[in-house]
């Protein structure tokens, strides 16, 4: 199924690296959709507008670059959405307990990462699907929300409630929130991670086959393992950073988030057997799923399930193109 | 010791042995919980308690994990059918809540057939996708899964329909010969894949297809209607289990009807000792796992805890059932007990598989 496609795209023009073709086209549909909402709505245009794309997706945006990793290995990490949850629920409950901040923010961070390392090791070494690993762990974080608390807990501590409202802005009055500069600060280093180590370099070649990378020498398993602890640690953050913009612990938040999330990362360019995409790309595909909320609560008429109807659309024209272009598929 | 260890051997060695254990082990242990918990008694011609009512509530998943057996046997996987089970559920309400007569057989009989109709157009829908354009099974009914909870949502313009059918609602509550319908259709359905898929060759050309499509299709067998008909025969599963799930309450819900159905069809599948890989699969441990998930359920909530915090036994079951299950894991374990006496050699490695 596979050889015969690679041949078929042969066409296409050689002056374009045909792996840049995913990522232009997301470009473009987001030029053209922001297009759209500015040549629609008077009030698109405005800078805010973009930054608060970007404010309310921040933590989509970290969840979305730690999955690029797994999803870049061939692997899929279905547990982001719970652990974020439960990210969110500790800080809250621990805080609510009295704990120090730093102390709180330190034991948060460790959660996820040590879920992720240990769903990591199950896959590698028991040679479990990562699909069933890692709805093991959704199931577990998701119970321990719950066991946490039945309820939401708000968050009163000093700390969080300055990052959430501390706005960094320039003279015209637009403004970002923090957790927005630690998104970047994230996208960043993930990106050079990707491009420029030799970690990042593994994660590719054990994406693109994972017996040639053992036959080369490559560390196939620590590979495989890091990039679940790196996509636990990722959830972490993000969890960090949905508790700045909520303020609150819930068991039920972020329910179906890591459907965003590989939807952000499939439309971003990166392939889901592995082995081709850009972090940069996932960028583009969190904006694109913003971009889509933005312009159908501007348009207003448009009820909520449409936001699900079009993403899902796009999933299909994504997949499709990366299909037409000849990228391999499994 | 080990003369135990060996007669047993054969038993333990039965792929539904350990799914079969963990079910006993469960319901013991609800025994001892609770002893009421076996009883069942008759009321009103029926059979009622806690035994049958996992066995009434086992149903859709029962239903589901069926379909999804099918396409994991092919080496796929189809994530749209808890989103199918909200379509098929909504579109049949819609069109009972707008007839003027919601008991009449006809009105129920015409809902039931455009749910069906839209279940098959969809479950195409993913055929097409996996099967012609070739798409990953995962990302191609990820589509419908996202979509799909949309277009329920559509379908009953984001409302809940409530229904006040009486022939509707025995989908899902009614009995016959003193047992729940529901479980009967559930049973009815996996009798007649097994028939199906055990009697005559499709089961076997199922397995082949999973095991490797293009060595199937070099044999002779059209590989890609054979993965067609698997995502249909999925829709059409879920669209029966959509039924029963909207039966229950008589009100269809799109944001809510058959949600992590999908989850817990797959994790019944696995539990049943199907293969995610494909190539093999066993319709006996898929109801076994079925009726696994629900047992776990219904303990949680006769224990009085939080039914989200169910969860957390779930993802411990699935650890520990996919740890026995896992080749690995059992060689490792292996060899640790034989660590005392020195084993031949070292023990042997399985081959390198290279994808052809």
């Amino acid at each position: 199924m596979s050889s015969t496609s690679l041949t078929t795209g042969r066409s296409w023009r050689p002056s374009l690296p045909r792996r840049h073709v995913p990522v232009l086209a997301t470009l473009a549909l987001l030029l053209v959709m922001y297009g759209i909402g500015v040549s629609q709505y008077r009030a698109f245009s405005n800078v805010q507008v973009v930054f608060n794309v970007f404010i309310d997706n921040g933590f989509l945006l970290v969840v979305a670059v730690g999955m690029t990793f797994v999803i870049l290995t061939g692997g899929i990490d279905l547990s982001v959405g719970s652990v974020v949850a439960m990210t969110a629920m500790v800080s809250a409950s621990l805080l609510r307990d009295g704990l120090p901040a730093a102390l709180v923010l330190v034991i948060a961070l460790l959660i996820g990462p040590t879920l992720g390392f240990l769903m990591g090791c199950a896959i590698h070494f028991f040679e479990i699907q990562p699909f069933i690993v890692t709805l093991a762990g959704m199931f577990f974080a998701r119970g321990m929300c719950t066991f946490i608390s039945d309820s939401s807990i708000s968050i009163t501590d000093g700390f969080w409630t300055s990052m959430s409202q501390q706005r960094i802005g320039d003279p015209a009055g637009n403004f970002v929130s923090i957790s927005v500069l630690i998104a970047f600060a994230v996208v960043l280093i993930a990106a050079y991670v990707l491009a420029y180590t030799r970690f990042g370099r593994n994660v590719y070649a054990v994406g693109g086959n994972a017996q040639s990378a053992l036959l080369m020498g490559l560390p196939v398993a620590r590979t495989r393992i890091a990039v679940y602890t790196i996509s636990g640690l990722c959830s972490a953050i993000g969890g960090i950073l949905l508790s700045f913009y909520t303020l609150s612990g819930a068991p039920l938040i972020a329910v179906g988030m890591e459907l965003d999330v590989i939807a952000a990362v499939v439309i971003g360019g990166t392939v889901l057997t592995g082995g081709s995409g850009y972090v940069f790309g996932t960028v583009l595909g969190v904006l694109v799923l913003g971009v889509i909320q933005t312009l159908i609560t501007f348009d207003g008429s448009l009820n909520s399930w449409w936001t699900k109807i079009v993403i899902g659309g796009l999933l299909f024209a994504f997949i499709l193109l990366q299909r037409l272009i000849g990228i391999r598929f499994k | 010791m080990t003369a135990v260890a060996d007669r047993l051997r054969p038993l333990t060695a039965h792929r539904l042995f350990w799914p079969a254990l963990v079910l006993v082990v469960m319901i013991a242990a609800n025994t001892v919980y609770r002893p009421g918990f076996l009883a069942v008694e008759v009321k009103n011609g029926h059979l009622y308690g806690t035994p049958i009512d996992i066995l009434r509530l086992s149903a859709p998943l029962i239903l589901v994990a069926l379909g999804m057996t099918l396409v994991i046997a092919t080496g796929g996987i189809d994530l749209s059918v808890g989103s199918l089970c909200a379509i098929s559920g909504a579109i049949a309400c819609l069109h009972i809540s707008g007839a003027a007569d919601q008991n009449s057989p006809a009105t129920v009989a015409t809902a039931l057939a455009l749910a069906f109709g839209a279940a098959l157009v969809l479950g195409a829908w993913n055929g097409v996708l996996v099967a012609v354009i070739g798409i990953q099974p995962i990302i191609a009914t990820l589509i419908l899964m996202v979509a799909g909870r949309g277009i329920a949502q559509l379908v009953t313009e984001g409302q809940i329909i409530t229904i006040n059918s009486g022939p509707y609602r025995a989908i899902g509550l009614g009995h016959f010969l003193t047992l729940p319908l529901a479980i009967l259709i559930a049973l009815a359905a996996a009798l007649l894949v097994a028939a199906f898929t055990r009697r005559t060759a499709l089961g076997l050309i199922v397995e082949s297809v999973g095991g490797n499509a293009e060595a199937s299709r070099l044999a002779g067998i059209r590989s890609r209607r054979i993965v067609f008909l698997v995502y249909v025969i999925s829709a059409v599963c879920a669209a029966l289990a959509g039924f029963m799930v909207t039966a229950n309450v008589s009100s269809a819900d799109g944001n809510a009807a058959g949600l992590w159905i999908e989850l817990d069809a797959i994790l019944a599948v696995v539990i049943g000792g199907t293969s995610l890989a494909g190539g093999r699969f066993s319709l006996g441990g898929t109801v076994l796992g079925a009726l696994i998930i629900q047992t776990l359920t219904t303990t949680v909530y006769a224990m009085n805890i939080s039914p989200q915090t169910s969860l957390l036994f779930k993802a411990v079951v699935v650890i520990a059932v996919c740890l026995v299950q896992a080749p690995a894991f059992r060689a490792r374990l292996r060899r640790r007990r034989r660590g005392a006496e020195p084993g031949p050699a070292a023990p042997q490695r399985e081959k390198e598989q290279v994808p052809a």
